[in-house]
């Protein structure tokens, strides 16, 4: 399973054609506290780019955008009811919805770990 | 401080940046014979004592609902309003900004917006209000937009017996937003008036927008209109343009809506010429990140004292920027004390005792027209307005009640210009200003009128 990373902050764990999709640490540092997270709803069809998720911290509000096209296949409930959820584990339990990919070539211009880090970094 | 006005090349690169030639191209939605040709002729100069002597005899034309028997609503009520709300709304705890830009210092707004959030979400059984809109109007434009980002859809159902200034201001709004609004005509004969509205209700339906009282003064049960939107994920907007109903009525929250939407002028507000007013708003606790305004909470400081803040900003422009769920962020701040303030003197009983004092007028009021001849009261449910069919023209015959000193009502015809099938129809309002007096004086001139 590879995970891979866009310039948004998000990380993509891709496991045959269905994609989790969460923020990154980098991204919760620059949050803050979530206070309120709001996860798409299992159905909904997204186009790569399309307003996904909402985060919103004490300090600002911001969206978490589909990085690839297809179909939401499950939102997290448990970081809807508990957006603290997201600050202990971003990378696991923190996910936010998964996707089943219609084109998993989309996946191709996303960052791997060590470019996403230089990209932090730079 | 010294200051510079723009160059005429600053104004060429902005209009050149959004494509417009000159400054007047940007009013290009303003119909012409609307716009001003020339300088407007007055006199360049005239002494203070003369201006006042001039205004005094133009003012001196107007018939006032204050001095004259005044049947006129639709939309703006006369009621009395106690002596003791202009004199607290002028209180120095009071004088802030009237809108909190740094708003933790400005303790007394933020906690008379709390109460005043509070009593709206009372008055209209909902979970959350916010610190008030512009007016009923723009509060029913923001609520159809709110319904259109809960529900993802774009589509929104106007009933029959929305005020047409609500309808039109809803137009504008959705308008750019590429928001249609579908929705049956006014009719205030229509006998299936939920089947006119949930006949349109499909699974593209963001809302379902309904009045009541309506315009013509009917009480509609929302809940089977509740039903039919809900049934396809639809929300449903209750409005009401007279909110001392809401004294007497069913909340809207308990019979099922999801959004509340109101003019609050009736409480602590005079007519004003019609405005400034104040727009009151509020819905379910799940749909509060949706709801547009200001919204002021209470918390505790550090030391566990109660106090006031401005709470879920980020749902606001200066934070969240062209993704707020509104460009309004500001309120309707002392007409919405004044509301508070009336409010907080009637309390649930006082408000109670206003809503069928006020019902009781308008049924007495019904009674004695219907035994005019000409006069055809067409409602069967009504709070303290009602419409009237009459053997003329409605505009002639107001023309001809105001040259005998009273206010007749409001025809339809001045709110629906385009339909002919109306023009015999006038609204008729009573309130607890109206005197037994009031009611001859119109009874009589009526008969003369209409003979």
């Amino acid at each position: 399973m590879s995970i891979k990373y866009t310039d948004d902050h998000e990380w993509i764990s891709v496991d045959g054609d269905v994609a989790t999709v969460g923020i990154t640490d980098h991204a919760l540092e620059q949050l803050g506290d979530l206070v309120f997270v709001e996860v798409p709803e299992a159905g909904r069809a997204l186009t790569k780019g399309d307003e996904a998720a909402v985060v919103e911290s004490v300090k600002a509000a911001s969206e978490v955008y589909a990085p690839v096209t297809g179909e939401v296949v499950e939102g997290n409930s448990a970081i809807a009811d508990d957006p603290a959820a997201v600050s202990g584990d971003p990378a696991g339990n923190g996910w936010f919805f998964k996707i089943k990919m219609s084109d998993a070539s989309e996946l191709d211009g996303l960052m791997d770990e060590d470019a996403y880090k230089a990209h932090i970094d730079a | 401080m010294r200051y510079l006005p723009l160059t005429d090349d600053d104004r060429t690169e902005m209009l050149s940046a959004i494509g417009a030639k000159s400054a007047d191209d940007m009013y290009c939605d303003v119909p012409d014979n609307a716009l001003l040709k020339a300088p407007i002729d007055l006199p360049s100069h005239t002494g203070e004592m003369e201006v006042e002597k001039i205004i005094s005899a133009m003012a001196a034309k107007n018939l006032s609902p204050a001095s004259a028997p005044c049947f006129l609503g639709a939309g703006a009520y006369r009621h009395h309003i106690p002596a003791t709300v202009d004199h607290l709304v002028q209180r120095g705890e009071f004088l802030t900004a009237y809108t909190p830009y740094q708003p933790e210092v400005s303790q007394g707004t933020l906690q008379y917006l709390y109460e005043f959030q509070t009593q709206v979400a009372m008055l209209s059984g909902m979970d959350v209000a916010n610190a008030s809109m512009y007016d009923g109007a723009t509060a029913c434009a923001e609520a159809v937009l709110m319904a259109g980002r809960a529900t993802r859809r774009n589509r929104a159902v106007l009933a029959g017996g929305l005020h047409p200034h609500y309808r039109k201001v809803t137009e504008t709004s959705a308008h750019f937003l590429d928001i249609e609004l579908v929705g049956p005509d006014s009719d205030p004969t229509h006998a299936a008036l939920a089947a006119s509205v949930t006949d349109l209700i499909d699974d593209k339906t963001s809302c379902v927008v309904v009045q009541t009282p309506d315009l013509f003064g009917r009480i509609i049960d929302l809940k089977p209109i509740a039903e039919a939107a809900h049934g396809v994920g639809a929300l449903l907007i209750a409005v009401t343009t007279e909110v001392v109903s809401l004294g007497l009525l069913e909340a809207p929250g308990n019979q099922d809506a999801d959004i509340f939407v109101g003019e609050g002028q009736s409480l602590g507000n005079a007519l004003n010429y019609g405005g400034p007013y104040v727009g009151l708003f509020a819905t379910r606790s799940k749909l509060v990140r949706q709801m547009p305004g200001r919204v002021a909470g209470q918390t505790q400081d550090v030391e566990g004292e109660r106090g006031w803040v401005l709470t879920l900003s980020t749902r606001e422009q200066h934070i969240r920027r062209e993704k707020a769920t509104s460009n309004i962020c500001t309120n309707s701040g002392l007409c919405a004390l004044a509301f508070t303030i009336h409010t907080s003197l009637l309390g649930e009983e006082g408000l109670n005792r206003l809503a069928r004092i006020n019902h009781a007028k308008a049924c007495k009021l019904a009674d004695l027209l219907a035994d005019v001849n000409g006069v055809q009261v067409l409602n069967d449910s009504f709070f303290n307005e009602f419409t009237v069919k009459l053997s003329k023209t409605a505009t002639d015959v107001v023309e001809k009640l105001a040259e005998r000193g009273i206010l007749g009502g409001v025809p339809v015809s001045r709110l629906l210009p385009d339909r002919d099938d109306l023009a015999h129809m006038m609204l008729v309002t009573a309130t607890e200003c109206t005197t037994d007096e009031d009611m001859d004086a119109l009874v009589t001139a009526l008969r003369e009128v209409l003979s």
